[in-house]
């Protein structure tokens, strides 16, 4: 038996549409947004950035979800914590940037001026480091996701159960990070940042910068996933969805690659909110409901789950349906989104991207059978 | 190896769905010729507020039809712009953005929570564009881009605690300040409880009380009340508490029989509409401090009110059948009655002249007071009112102040906002 | 709060016709027309005199008939339509213009309650002497009433009633300037356990600047013995509320969780819109309600008997509707029925805002569900949780009976422990998976009819629930009946007394991070299926 050889990650081809991803995100929007002229059909305008900009934080989460639902089988209904606690990290070092400016002109915050507070409490210190905040960003979601996991993989807790534990979990930080004297902002969250670096939030130049970012973050994301997936490692994580008992009987531990997966996805989803938060200007505790923690599943089921293209195809079309929908339908909107979430699970159970595969097998067979016929 | 040229096809595809929604987003904006004056309309029809904005969406829409019955403003009609953000904090910033930027409303109807004022207001004040927010809030902001039209804390709270203490209320010694947990209730309560000091009252004698949003088992807060009144003195109860989370507070309250007579409860949040849920037999005497109740007694309120129960019935809205007006659906009125008067004075829609324009507007109000814009401080001038609960779910004014009161948008209470001037200092974008 | 709807009942029953009160004109002025001072003095007026036809007066008053012509300084009785002048007696008609209620503030009101229970207790009526008793004991008495309560003690056979007077007597006797009378009031009081004694007793105890309230050092010494006294049964009665609030949310866990207990633990379905076929129940029972109102006034206060039914087959059509068309598809893929479970619940509360409204919709409680029993003063069990605790445990009983002594119960049970010999056997299979759906749905539905009688009714009344629901189902253990009843009850009780202890949120917190905890070590649950499982 021949050891296995990871295939190279892409074609390529596969190399040159990345290349095209990238030019698209780098320099074409930015120049349709800030060179063509406001009023050309070409122009697109802020509100498309700040919205396709969002969108692509959302589908920065989905390839997380993607990695541990699609290829490792762990359904998680809890990573809109881990989203959450990477937008609440960075989100301190954006208050921490209004300095003075806020309402009462005090060094704190203005929610803990009204809290009657005089100091930060301990968990606040440090966060005026821009690099320390970064560090929490990937540090939070990552030890919380690697405690959680030991336990739970060490527990062989799966399946059903695992999902239940991790909405448990969210919804159990929701009801914390609501409570005003935790010393997060309670249901207002975070909000009306001033600047990131000095440098003012709300200039069209930073916007287009976090846009940027946020696009080469997300190809990167892709990149890292592909070749993670495609490595001897992912192939084990595929094993582990399969069939995880032959794994544990052919030698391998599945509590390390769980959790090492499981880390790493919950990293990602801390990556994506901290770079959702400057983006949407807001971070309160509503992210961690365990609907939206459904809902990032669902983009994924849309888009087609273990194909990672499907995950960021399933981000856009779900979203930018809801946004569409919420603008020409304001009372009806949730019959299409609920009647597109029962159409995919039943019609397309894997999906968009599995579907336009399918497609495509069977007509190349179709093709395949009818030259058959004439020869 | 197939699998890798499909890939390919994936990413352009993915392309494909980028530009898709970005299209989206461009397919609105080109339409529409000037012949229409856009009106945004920005509540939440969907999720946990659904339950209170909905009839603010409702109202406005009937506004703008009258509006348009009577020839429009400038010669054009008012042409609403419905969105739904969903209860969702951020799609508030979002759709705040689509209606200002794609659909470039002239002028924004919308929010309900201080939440989602406070994630709409950057994109307001960075693309100029103005806001009419019609609910009762906790003060502490003033934006240039923002008019608010329900009551400011010392045009809701603090009259009814004085209420509460006078003879009339019953002599209060001690208080219960009862609220959901979030910027609201605690900001009054700071207010509150700094007014109490002032008037001699201890912090033994005060009791603060915080329940997460959407709380439905009041028996252990309603057990600790009861036993808090039973430490001495007269007690009285003041609640926050906020939506969905005051019918099983109410039907609590009135199943383990704890009288308005024993231990009164004033509410700020409790409307003729939050009471449709509930059986109020067991709650007459209970208080409620508001600018409007759909009770009173004047020609302005029996016009709106006709109007009102005429429009649910046209539009067949779900509650037709028994229409309520309450205090926000007044406040959200008279916000854009004064715009269209200041659209009229300005001759034009634009932001800022309007802005202008707005000072010192006056309208002849539901509640029978006549309303005034404050020249400065965007924020109208109210007369306060305290109802009781009555058997049929209605308020019967117990107590009003002798005229309008000017708001405070910066309580005096608390002892940051020293020095504060009371009107937008122009500073809104850095 | 009954008390006033019982008062009610009382007052039609004394007044058969339309009586009208001769009460001194001076007095009908000041009560209907006076400031709140004027009004509370004649209240005191009315007492003092004894008059019944003073209660007759009163009654009208706080049932909102008396109105008057301010201008006119004119007092009229009005009811059904009919104006009789308050003074004179003669009918006036048409009714005058400016018209006005006559508006009672709290402070008003409670001096008429207690003046009007004062007045009652020389009634002839056993159960109108007890009420009024009861409610001076609660409501407190001013010294003015001390000569009518003495002349009702005298008179008083019953030894129940006599009891509460003695106590209602040293209530009014507190600021007798006798210190013997004091100290004996005082001493009496120590056999009360209502928490107003309490107040009164501290208040004694109160400094007054440099002074003591009660100046007499030997009855502040014996109200403190008396205060430790009502003080120590005062809190066993709060650890009773404790617990009974705890069962209550327990009942309340177990009837939302126990329909989903049969879907998912016994049928692996993973159903989002669990919530959302409970919101169902709960607008099945304001549609039944709405009915009684409009067609059957009379027999309002029974329409839950035909609400829960009601609730049980709308739930359950549209639990079983959703089987057929969407879930039946879905079997074996549990994850995937969660994500199409939830577009149905996004759905189906659209539906329910589109046809009922966004705002909540009331359902009134029935009369027999209103008020509480009252264990001790102070303690009440307010009849709706009562009656929801009741219903859990029968709705218990009738699944733990339909699942285990019914054919359909053979083979639900069949078809779970082994699907494919189920189907060997001859079990239709899908039917039996429809009709089990439809069992679990129905009962999610008994859940909502339940809800509604305690909190709100409104489109996302499902939505608060779900999550506490499939906490429930794992911490008992997949596939167990028992499992789901330890785990609701243990959970209510705990959540109670955490939160009576640290309040709301913590209490949560506390109780999810348990539930994680808890997994770990038990990951089947607390009752787990027995056997070996190798999973495929």
């Amino acid at each position: 038996m021949s050891t296995y050889k990871p295939p190279s990650i892409f074609t390529s081809r596969g190399w040159a549409g990345i290349a095209a991803a990238l030019l698209l995100v780098m320099v074409i929007a930015p120049l349709l947004n800030m060179a063509v002229p406001e009023g050309s059909v070409f122009h697109l305008s802020d509100f498309a950035i700040t919205l396709i900009g969002k969108i692509m934080c959302y589908a920065i989460l989905a390839l997380a979800m993607d990695l541990i639902w699609g290829y490792t089988g762990i359904l998680s209904l809890g990573h809109g914590v881990f989203f959450a606690l990477g937008g609440y990290a960075f989100g301190m070092y954006l208050m921490r940037q209004i300095g003075t400016d806020g309402v009462y002109h005090s060094t704190l915050p203005d929610f803990m001026v009204f809290l009657d507070w005089k100091a930060y409490p301990w968990y606040w210190a440090f966060t005026d480091h821009f690099l320390y905040s970064l560090f929490l960003v990937v540090a939070v979601p990552g030890l919380l996701a690697f405690i959680f996991g030991y336990f739970a993989f060490r527990s062989r807790i799966k399946g059903v159960y695992f999902s239940i534990i991790t909405q448990a979990l969210t919804f159990a930080f929701m009801l914390l990070f609501f409570r005003n004297d935790t010393g997060f902002g309670g249901n207002n969250g975070f909000t009306d940042f001033k600047r990131i670096l000095g440098v003012a939030i709300q200039t069209p130049e930073m916007r287009m910068t976090l846009f940027v970012l946020t696009g080469i973050v997300l190809v990167g994301t892709l990149l890292l996933a592909r070749w993670l997936v495609s490595s001897k490692f992912g192939r084990v994580l595929t094993a582990i969805r399969d069939a995880e008992s032959r794994v544990m009987f052919s030698g391998y531990d599945p509590l390390w690659f769980k959790l090492a997966i499981w880390t790493l996805s919950a990293v990602i989803a801390g990556i994506a909110g901290a770079l959702y938060v400057p983006q949407v200007g807001i971070i309160n505790p509503g992210e961690m409901s365990p609907a939206n923690s459904i809902e990032i599943a669902i983009w994924v089921a849309v888009g087609g789950r273990g194909t990672l293209v499907g995950a960021i195809l399933g981000a856009f079309l779900v979203n930018g349906a809801k946004s569409w929908f919420t603008m020409a339908f304001p009372e009806y909107w949730l019959f299409f989104l609920g009647a597109i979430f029962i159409a995919v699970t039943l019609f397309l159970p894997r999906g968009v991207v599995g579907a336009y595969r399918q497609l495509r097998e069977r007509m190349g067979k179709g093709a395949a059978g009818e030259a058959k016929a004439a020869a | 190896m197939s699998q890798r040229r499909t890939f390919i096809k994936r990413i352009s595809t993915l392309a494909g769905a980028i530009a898709l929604s970005g299209g989206l987003g461009l397919a609105s904006t080109s339409v529409l010729a000037q012949n229409t004056i856009k009106v945004g309309v920005l509540h939440s029809l969907s999720g946990t507020m659904a339950i209170s904005e909905t009839v603010l969406k409702d109202v406005t829409l009937m506004a703008i039809e009258e509006i348009n019955a009577k020839g429009g403003l400038l010669g054009k009609k008012l042409e609403p712009v419905v969105v739904d953000p969903a209860s969702n904090w951020p799609l508030f910033a979002e759709k705040g953005r689509q209606l200002l930027s794609q659909d470039k409303v002239a002028v924004t109807f919308g929010c309900w929570t201080s939440v989602s004022r406070k994630s709409v207001l950057p994109v307001y004040e960075e693309l100029n564009g103005l806001l009419f927010y019609p609910v009762q809030y906790e003060g502490e902001e003033l934006s240039k881009n923002v008019f608010y039209t329900g009551a400011a804390p010392n045009q809701q709270a603090i009259p009814a605690v004085e209420y509460l203490m006078s003879k009339d209320g019953g002599s209060a010694k001690r208080f219960v300040l009862l609220g959901t947990d979030y910027v609201y209730p605690r900001t009054t309560n700071k207010i509150l409880r700094a007014f109490l000091h002032s008037k001699g009252i201890t912090d033994a004698d005060i009791m603060e009380e915080y329940t997460p949003f959407g709380h439905s088992d009041y028996q252990t807060i309603i057990g600790k009340i009861k036993k808090f009144a039973g430490e001495g003195k007269k007690t009285a109860v003041v609640s926050t508490i906020n939506g969905d989370s005051n019918v099983p507070f109410y039907k609590e309250l009135g199943n383990q029989g704890l009288k308005a007579t024993d231990v009164p409860v004033v509410a700020f949040s409790v409307g003729e509409e939050e009471l449709r849920g509930v059986d109020t037999k067991p709650l007459v005497g209970h208080l409620a401090a508001w600018n409007y109740f759909m009770s009173i007694k004047s020609p302005a309120n029996d016009e709106f009110k006709k109007k009102w129960a005429a429009y649910a019935k046209k539009m067949k809205l779900p509650n037709a059948d028994k229409p309520l007006t309450n205090d926000p659906m007044e406040a959200a009125y008279i916000g854009i009655n004064m715009w269209a008067q200041a659209v009229t004075k300005a001759k034009t829609t634009d932001v800022d002249k309007v802005i202008a324009a707005m000072a010192g507007q006056t309208f002849k109000a539901p509640s029978g007071i006549v309303s005034t814009m404050d020249p400065k401080n965007h924020h109208l001038h109210k007369a306060v009112f305290i109802g009781e609960v009555k058997a049929d779910g209605q308020f019967n004014v117990v107590w009003k102040t002798p005229g309008p009161v000017k708001a405070m948008p910066w309580s005096p209470y608390i002892p940051e906002n020293k020095g504060k001037k009371d009107e937008p200092d122009g500073k809104t974008k850095i | 709060m009954t008390f006033l709807l019982r008062l009610t009942l009382i007052a039609a029953f004394i007044l058969p016709g339309f009586a009208f009160a001769v009460v001194p004109p001076a007095v009908i002025e000041k009560l209907a027309l006076g400031e709140g001072e004027d009004k509370i003095a004649a209240v005191a007026e009315v007492v003092t005199a004894a008059d019944p036809d003073g209660l007759v007066f009163l009654q009208a008053m706080m049932n909102g008939e008396v109105q008057v012509v301010a201008e006119k300084k004119q007092v009229l009785i009005v009811r059904d339509g009919k104006a009789v002048d308050a003074v004179s007696g003669a009918e006036v008609s048409p009714l005058p213009e400016g018209l006005e209620d006559v508006v009672l503030p709290n402070r008003v009101r409670g001096e008429i309650q207690s003046a009007m229970s004062a007045l009652k207790l020389v009634s002839p009526d056993r159960k109108t002497r007890h009420t009024a008793a009861k409610s001076l004991l609660e409501g407190g008495v001013d010294a003015g009433m001390l000569t009518i309560i003495s002349k009702a003690l005298e008179k008083e056979s019953d030894a129940e009633i006599k009891s509460m007077l003695v106590l209602v007597q040293a209530q009014a006797q507190l600021k007798s300037s006798d210190v013997a009378v004091r100290l004996a009031a005082v001493k009496a009081l120590g056999s009360s356990n209502s928490p107003s004694t309490k107040t009164l007793l501290i208040d004694l105890l109160q400094k007054n600047g440099d002074d003591f309230a009660e100046p007499d050092a030997n009855v502040r010494a014996q109200a403190q013995i008396s205060l430790e006294a009502v003080q120590s049964r005062l809190t066993w009665g709060d650890r009773a509320a404790q617990v009974f609030s705890g069962a209550s949310l327990g009942s309340i866990l177990l009837l939302a969780a126990l329909g989903l207990a049969i879907t998912y633990g016994l049928m692996g379905v993973i159903n989002m819109a669990h919530g959302e076929l409970i919101m169902i129940g709960a607008y099945a029972t304001y549609v039944v309600q709405n009915f009684f109102h409009q067609h059957l006034p009379d027999w309002f206060n029974w329409y839950p008997l035909l609400a829960v039914p009601a609730a049980f087959i709308a739930s359950a059509v549209v639990g079983m509707i959703l089987e057929r068309s969407v879930i039946r598809f879905l079997y074996g893929r549990p994850l995937e029925t969660l994500l199409a479970t939830w577009g149905i619940s996004l759905m189906l509360i659209q539906l329910v805002r589109t046809v009922f409204g966004a705002q909540n919709v009331q359902v009134e409680n029935p009369a027999w569900m209103s008020g509480g029993l009252e264990m001790f003063s102070g303690v009440v069990l307010p009849f709706s949780r009562i009656a929801i605790i009741g219903f859990s445990g029968v709705v218990l009983l009738l699944v733990w009976l339909a699942l285990t002594r019914t054919r359909l119960g053979l083979f639900v049970r069949g078809v779970t422990q082994n699907r494919a010999i189920a189907s060997c056997m001859g079990i239709n299979t899908a039917r039996i998976d429809t009709w089990c759906f439809g069992l679990g749905s129905g009962i999610a539905g008994l859940a909502g009819c339940a809800l509604s009688q305690i909190g709100n009714v409104g489109p996302d009344l499902g939505q608060s629930y779900i999550v506490d629901s499939f906490m429930v189902v794992v911490l008992g253990g997949v596939g167990q009946l028992a499992g789901t009843v330890y785990a609701a009850l243990g959970l209510g009780v705990v959540n109670k007394i955490l939160e009576g202890w640290a309040g709301a949120v913590i209490a949560k917190i506390i109780v999810l991070v348990f539930i994680i905890v808890f997994i770990q070590k038990r990951p089947q649950g607390l009752f787990a299926l027995k056997g070996r499982f190798a999973d495929a």
